[in-house]
């Protein structure tokens, strides 16, 4: 039986970062979602966004039958090889909201999002953060948090980066932080992210093209 | 066994056919030769609306027929993916109007090699025109346009199938709303081509063959029975054969040192011998010919033709499929990406190999069944509450 997801507000679709990546999009944008899961920040933009164009990638066969009883057109593949095939600002937006992470070249899947979106944001869970400090420097632990919930052996978690590498690594690429929010236990944090958030969110653009 | 009716299948259908191009104004074929009347077989399911917007197409396979679903009288067995097209099914007909074709140059009711050449008032044998995937699917436009359709909803086959779908998408882009090509190419591989020149090859080893001039004396039979046995083995999988075979023996030995032991030796024979009773050694050699022939970017640019185009397209590739293999179902999703089209695109976990598009009918359904409500509607209809 394909596993179609009837079942219409999953606890996903509530997820804190929805509603800010919500905010950030304008009305009849254009959207790619790299790793787009069930589709539901898809389908929610869609609703209600009324995006002109939407497109997913995801490489999850079970997730595609999930995406597409939402309506929502999704390419089966990875990030690594789906995104050079996309032409130039084809989209307004591309998304790469906890995928960042898994994939395997993130410099190159950063510069082809920057590519192929006039916009990019992005989010990944912060390594940086106090209970992960914690755990591995005095339990001597791999850190559990809540943005990090996989154990050592079953992580799909490739790359490890706290918000701090992160902004280096944006100056060190000219790539420009157009705005940023950190997401930490209760909601939103504006004091110390790099220590206390659990979810860095990042709208950036390529600083090159936004000097023209 | 639930009979089709019981399914709420379709029932009983009727194959129909359409004559056209009569001389002096016959079909013009892509290699500029002419060939006329041509008679198209087809078959339809459920009613067309008002306005004429919910007609699919469904293209079938190089031994497929117009008899897509139900039963004709007297018949055993349903149409070739009575699974995918009936009330309530993947094609669903009591929403759309379903309809198959079959092909020039078959021999299921339409004009092909078998047919009576008007010239000579013989059958045509190898007089006939080599035709090509682009002049099948011409020939489909004309009856399209006589049904009254000016834009389908959509456009759907695999293997063969699928290749006239992409020449629908490339040929004809304003003519469909959507397109969903199933487990094909753009182009013939070589080891595709090579596998249908065994089976041309058998033929033409076969006595019987004659250069084609065999109808109203024996049949080649034997050689069409070969290039059957090969096909068949491109379509199942290693793990397939496996599961339906293992190394299993059929009963008694014989005097001859080679006897067809193995059930995989049975199975090949029964399917050739079988194939011969319904299809026509010629028909085979065009229609393979025009397979191999097939280059969806020959003289033209897929990817400019469908740039800006308000289409649709669902393609679907079978992960164990080695005839067809995904990466050249990939390469479809690519070029329709990169022209900006709304792709959907899905590789699908299955044992069965080629044959799986026949088979595997839960996850097609399911893909199938969203995308055509997303056509129709411009999004899927269950009310879903979100946020």
């Amino acid at each position: 039986m394909v596993e179609c997801s009837a079942t219409a507000i999953s606890s996903d679709q509530t997820r804190p970062e929805f509603r800010i990546i919500f905010e950030l999009i304008h009305e009849g944008a254009s959207v790619l979602d790299l790793g787009c899961g069930d589709g539901d920040l898809l389908a929610l933009l869609q609703e209600k966004k009324h995006l002109i164009r939407s497109q997913g990638i995801e490489i999850d066969e079970k997730a595609i039958y999930r995406c597409v009883a939402k309506g929502i057109s999704v390419v089966h593949g990875d990030i690594d090889s789906g995104l050079p095939e996309y032409g130039t600002g084809s989209f307004d937006y591309v998304i790469l909201n906890q995928t960042f992470q898994q994939v395997k070249k993130p410099d190159t899947v950063i510069q082809e999002s920057l590519r192929v979106g006039k916009k990019v944001i992005i989010s990944f869970p912060n390594f940086a953060h106090y209970s992960a400090r914690y755990q591995l420097a005095i339990r001597g632990r791999a850190p559990i948090t809540r943005s990090l919930p996989y154990e050592w052996y079953n992580t799909p978690n490739i790359h490890f980066l706290s918000i701090a590498d992160f902004v280096t690594f944006c100056r060190k690429k000219e790539i420009k932080i157009e705005k940023a929010f950190y997401l930490g236990n209760r909601g939103e944090i504006r004091f110390l992210p790099n220590l206390r958030a659990l979810l860095g969110i990042f709208l950036i653009s390529s600083d090159i093209l936004s000097k023209r | 066994m639930k009979t089709a009716i019981e399914n709420r299948g379709i029932g009983i259908v009727e194959t129909r056919y359409y004559t056209f191009a009569q001389p002096p104004d016959e079909m013009v074929l892509e290699n500029g030769e002419k060939l006329g009347p041509v008679t198209l077989a087809y078959e339809t399911y459920g009613e067309l609306n008002a306005d004429k917007s919910n007609a699919i197409l469904i293209l079938h396979a190089l031994t497929g027929d117009a008899h897509v679903a139900g039963f004709r009288k007297g018949d055993k067995n349903p149409g070739w993916w009575d699974n995918m097209v009936g009330p309530g099914k993947a094609f669903d007909t009591d929403k759309y109007f379903v309809i198959c074709s079959n092909i020039i140059g078959g021999c299921k009711g339409s004009t092909g090699p078998s047919s009576i050449n008007p010239a000579t008032s013989k059958p045509y044998g190898l007089d006939f025109p080599l035709i090509t995937i682009g002049d099948m699917v011409k020939a489909q436009l004309q009856l399209i346009k006589h049904l009254g359709i000016q834009k389908l909803l959509s456009v759907a086959g695999g293997s063969m199938g699928g290749m006239q779908v992409l020449e629908w998408m490339f040929a004809y882009p304003d003519n469909i709303k959507s397109a969903i090509p199933i487990s094909t190419a753009m182009r013939h591989s070589p080891q595709q081509i090579a596998f249908n020149e065994v089976g041309r090859q058998a033929i033409m080893a076969d006595p019987n063959w004659q250069n084609g001039n065999y109808y109203g004396s024996r049949v080649p039979a034997r050689g069409l029975a070969v290039a059957r046995m090969v096909g068949h083995i491109t379509y199942m999988s290693d793990k397939s054969m496996e599961a339906k075979f293992g190394r299993r023996v059929k009963g008694e030995r014989q005097d001859f040192k080679f006897t067809p032991d193995f059930e995989v030796e049975g199975y090949l024979h029964y399917r050739g011998k079988s194939f011969v009773d319904r299809f026509d050694a010629n028909s085979y050699l065009y229609i393979t010919k025009a397979m191999d022939n097939y280059d969806a970017s020959r003289d033209r640019n897929p990817g400019e033709i469908l740039k800006g185009k308000d289409l649709k397209v669902l393609v679907i590739a079978y992960k164990s499929d080695w005839l067809y293999p995904p990466y050249q179902t990939q390469e479809i999703a690519r070029l329709c990406k990169q022209a900006g089209l709304d792709v959907t695109y899905c590789e699908i976990e299955s044992n069965y190999g080629h044959d799986a598009f026949l088979v595997e009918v839960e996850e097609q359904t399911h893909l199938v069944k969203y995308f055509l409500e997303r056509v129709q509607h411009g999004r899927v209809l269950s009310n879903r509450n979100i946020l």
